[in-house]
């Protein structure tokens, strides 16, 4: 999107009176179509709005974007091909849900190897704490005898 | 006049802060008594001047001074009071006041209460603080002046953003600050203790009232800004993983880790570099949250200022606390003693459970909330982090720790035995596995998992009740027996139940609220009906209406259920004249059931209106949640053992903290 249609986009969003996340007209028929419009939707960025997703946002350009994908769910396309079709028109920002590419690849990976790395210290401070520690010899035979014997007592 | 009299006491607070991160520190250094002791009358005297100016402000407000830039900016004379108020911290200098007051009005209390503290200790532990509080004073003085004045004033102002002319928002800031700014206390004292290089038990016992404070001013702020969010956004949603949320959600993580493994440190003198180390981390989120917030970094609502200027100021003040804590904790830890041992499974194994997977989910939080700002820095590629990155990898990490909670305060300490606690929470599973499947049952075509959420939640209620049960004896005693063991448990036991049971009430809002929510588009003509969850809704019609600083237009609805008249909803959109901007309001009726919530959309060509009802049930039970979390947390704060400023004594005999006695 070019610097003047963001602009323009952002001047229509300030000139006209809010609008409202999906409207009535433009529900779909089909309500087995309409769910999985809503499910895309909630995965779709809202371009000109503050980390909101297409289908909780007022902006005029979320309204444009909801249609898109409506129509072509009717035309027939899977969720993929709808993801496809809006990332080469706006990018990777409009997906809520960054696809694993070489580029995000730490991102999603990063918290398992926070969780493994931590385990893995816990461990090893396990470990070294044990061995440091002051072995204590088990009881002998005499010892458990007199153990037994004091606990017996009443 | 006022203003200048602010203005000034800011400045003078400036010094007096510098001089209290100086003298006590050369004081303890030095031994010398008398430096060191210059640590409490420069910390009050500090609060004093801070609140001398927050007070000018305040006044410039409530009187509508607009020769002073700021009240021009972020206020008008036909504004309400309580928003005129709460126009002080509406802005960012005056955010910044109250910030830096609620950081003097810690180091004040710690200065007036804390004279069971080692000198030392509390010589440093101020020291820190100060300069914490000089570095944001001077920070104010000088790129964030509140008190600058216009010349000619003008003739009235021009408002306050109308989303946060809402009672909700106008309190969530203070409570938010107090929690952010109240974790500075621990991360004074482990900086306190790292300078000292000693530590030990007490210190624990010191920390934890201050941290468990902050942990429930924070948990309460976070709550009101969903709540708020919920009712004034109008969707019904109630957390979205905005960044700026992710920013105070972090420190709250980090936070509540602490507090946990502080009671470790406390009871058994272990886990002490690990919570030196979480103290830092958490102050450290704590700063970052209130960089990402005032720096423009994001750019949402919150976020006022939009000048790089402040944002690098507040970076390079980052760096430093966190840079120099850091390096602290790295060239003194090792000096600090390891303690007690423990067994994997025992209290303590659990607590550090509790520690693993909280610190991981905060790096997740951590991580989702910074990468695309530090992609989009390294290679100018934007990504987008949404919802689905959160429910895919903190909700793993987070179930986990749920299931776990029951079990750790049924686990002794050193050595706990796995199969009898889990004896002693049968009941609880059963019947929380029960509701589980009932709901299955009512609900066969899913969402599947929703039903084993709400038996967490229910496992989670449950667990706490047990905990207390197992220690009153339930069942095994005399009914006189069991009262006498109730009246004597530790309030602290009390209020961990309290807390842990409130996360599930939490626990189960959320999952209720996210599956089983039902929701109606519509396009209604007046005196047509809508119908949802059970409810019938009669169309009544639009009328104008005139609010105080505010024109609106309001729909309004008869509700009935089953015939029977149950309440009028009036959601309404309001237009507000100063600020040239609008609200949506939603009705909304709140039964045990759940709650009704109607948002009036724009009027259609056809003369209908745009309508969206919302049924959510159970929704209430997230922030009521929240307040018994607060209430678990004021309960254990009563706690003698734990109250700010108990004069030290004898270790109490036999408290019954340990589930092997």
């Amino acid at each position: 999107m070019s610097a003047r249609g963001l602009l323009l986009s952002l001047v229509l969003l300030l000139a006209v009176a809010p609008a409202h996340a999906v409207q009535p007209d433009e529900v779909l028929a089909d309500p087995a179509l309409e769910a999985r419009a809503r499910a895309i939707s909630e995965g779709l960025r809202c371009l000109v709005c503050q980390n909101q997703s297409i289908d909780d946002s007022d902006a005029p350009l979320a309204k444009d974007l909801r249609l898109i994908v409506r129509e072509r769910l009717k035309a027939g396309d899977s969720d993929q091909d709808i993801a496809e079709f809006v990332v080469a028109r706006y990018g990777e920002f409009v997906l809520l849900k960054p696809r694993l590419t070489p580029q995000t690849l730490l991102l999603w990976f990063a918290t398992p190897a926070v969780l493994t790395g931590a385990l893995l210290l816990i461990w090893l401070a396990y470990r070294r704490r044990e061995a440091g520690a002051e072995r204590v010899a088990p009881l002998n035979a005499s010892e458990k005898r007199r153990l037994k014997r004091l606990l017996d007592e009443p | 006049m006022i203003a200048e009299i602010g203005h000034y006491a800011l400045i003078l607070a400036l010094g007096v802060a510098i001089v209290q991160a100086a003298l006590p520190l050369l004081g303890a250094r030095l031994g010398d008594p008398q430096l060191a002791a210059v640590a409490a009358p420069a910390a009050q005297m500090q609060f004093i001047l801070v609140a001398m100016a927050f007070m000018a402000l305040t006044v410039a407000f409530v009187t509508s001074d607009f020769s002073v830039a700021n009240v021009w900016q972020n206020s008008h004379s036909a504004k309400p009071m309580l928003y005129k108020i709460s126009g002080v911290w509406g802005n960012h200098e005056g955010s910044m006041v109250l910030w830096v007051l609620i950081l003097a009005l810690f180091g004040a209390a710690v200065a007036t209460y804390g004279n069971n503290l080692p000198r030392e200790l509390k010589a440093n532990a101020l020291a820190v603080q100060g300069s914490i509080g000089a570095a944001f004073l001077l920070f104010i003085v000088t790129t964030s002046n509140p008190f600058t004045r216009l010349d000619p004033a003008p003739f009235d102002g021009q408002g306050l953003n109308p989303v946060l002319q809402d009672p909700a928002l106008a309190f969530h800031p203070p409570f938010l600050y107090a929690g952010y700014v109240g974790f500075s206390m621990a991360f004074s004292f482990a900086v306190a203790a790292l300078i000292e290089g000693r530590i030990d038990a007490a210190w624990a016992r010191w920390v934890r009232p201050w941290t468990l404070a902050a942990w429930m001013c924070l948990t309460i702020g976070i709550a009101m800004g969903s709540w708020w969010a919920y009712y004034e956004l109008g969707w019904g949603g109630f957390w979205f993983w905005d960044p700026v949320e992710n920013a105070s959600f972090m420190p709250w993580l980090a936070g509540t880790a602490l507090l946990h493994s502080a009671v470790v440190m406390e009871k058994r003198d272990a886990l002490k570099v690990w919570t030196i180390l979480l103290a830092i981390v958490t102050f450290s989120l704590s700063l970052m949250g209130t960089f990402l917030v005032r720096s423009g970094v994001l750019t949402s609502v919150h976020t006022f200022a939009v000048d790089p200027a402040r944002g690098i100021v507040i970076l390079a003040i980052m760096g430093v606390f966190i840079g120099g804590a850091l390096a602290l904790f790295a060239w003194r830890a090792p000096l600090l003693s390891q303690g007690g041992l423990f067994a994997p499974i025992s209290r303590e194994g659990a607590l550090v459970l509790n520690n693993l997977l909280l610190t991981t989910a905060c790096a997740a939080v951590f991580i989702g909330t910074l990468y695309p700002l530090a992609l989009e820095a390294l290679t100018g590629d934007k990504i987008s982090v949404g919802p689905p990155f959160f429910n895919l990898t903190f909700v793993p990490l987070i179930v986990p720790l749920l299931i776990a909670v029951p079990f750790g305060p049924l686990l002794a300490w050193k050595r706990g035995d796995l199969a009898a606690a889990a004896q002693r929470l049968m009941v609880a599973a059963c019947i929380a596995l029960a509701v589980s499947i009932v709901l299955l049952a009512m609900h066969e075509r899913g969402p599947w998992l929703a039903p084993l959420g709400i038996g967490l939640g229910i496992w989670l209620v449950l667990g706490a009740l047990t905990e207390i049960g197992y220690r009153v004896k339930l069942g095994g005693a005399s009914p006189a027996e069991i009262w006498r063991r109730l009246r004597n448990l530790p309030r602290a036991a009390y209020g961990s139940a309290l807390a842990h049971a409130g996360v599930g009430l939490s626990v189960i809002g959320i999952v209720a609220t996210t599956a089983w929510r039902s929701e109606e588009i519509l396009a209604l003509k007046p005196g047509d009906t809508a119908e949802i969850a059970g409810y019938t809704l009669a169309f009544k019609g639009v009328a104008p209406r005139q609010g105080p600083n505010y024109r609106e237009r309001v729909a309004v609805f008869a509700v009935d259920r089953n015939g029977k008249f149950v309440t009028e909803l009036t959601p309404s959109k309001r237009d507000f004249v100063a600020e040239q901007s609008g609200t949506t309001e939603a009705g909304i009726h709140t039964s045990w059931r759940g709650d009704l919530y109607a948002v009036l959309g724009d009027e259609l060509t056809s003369g209908a209106y745009s309508i969206r009802l919302y049924f959510n049930p159970l929704v209430q039970l997230i922030w009521l949640g929240a307040l018994v979390m607060f209430f678990g947390g004021a309960v254990s704060l009563s706690d003698r053992r734990l109250r700010v400023g108990a004069p030290k004594r004898a270790q109490p005999k036999a408290v019954p903290v340990t589930a092997g006695e």
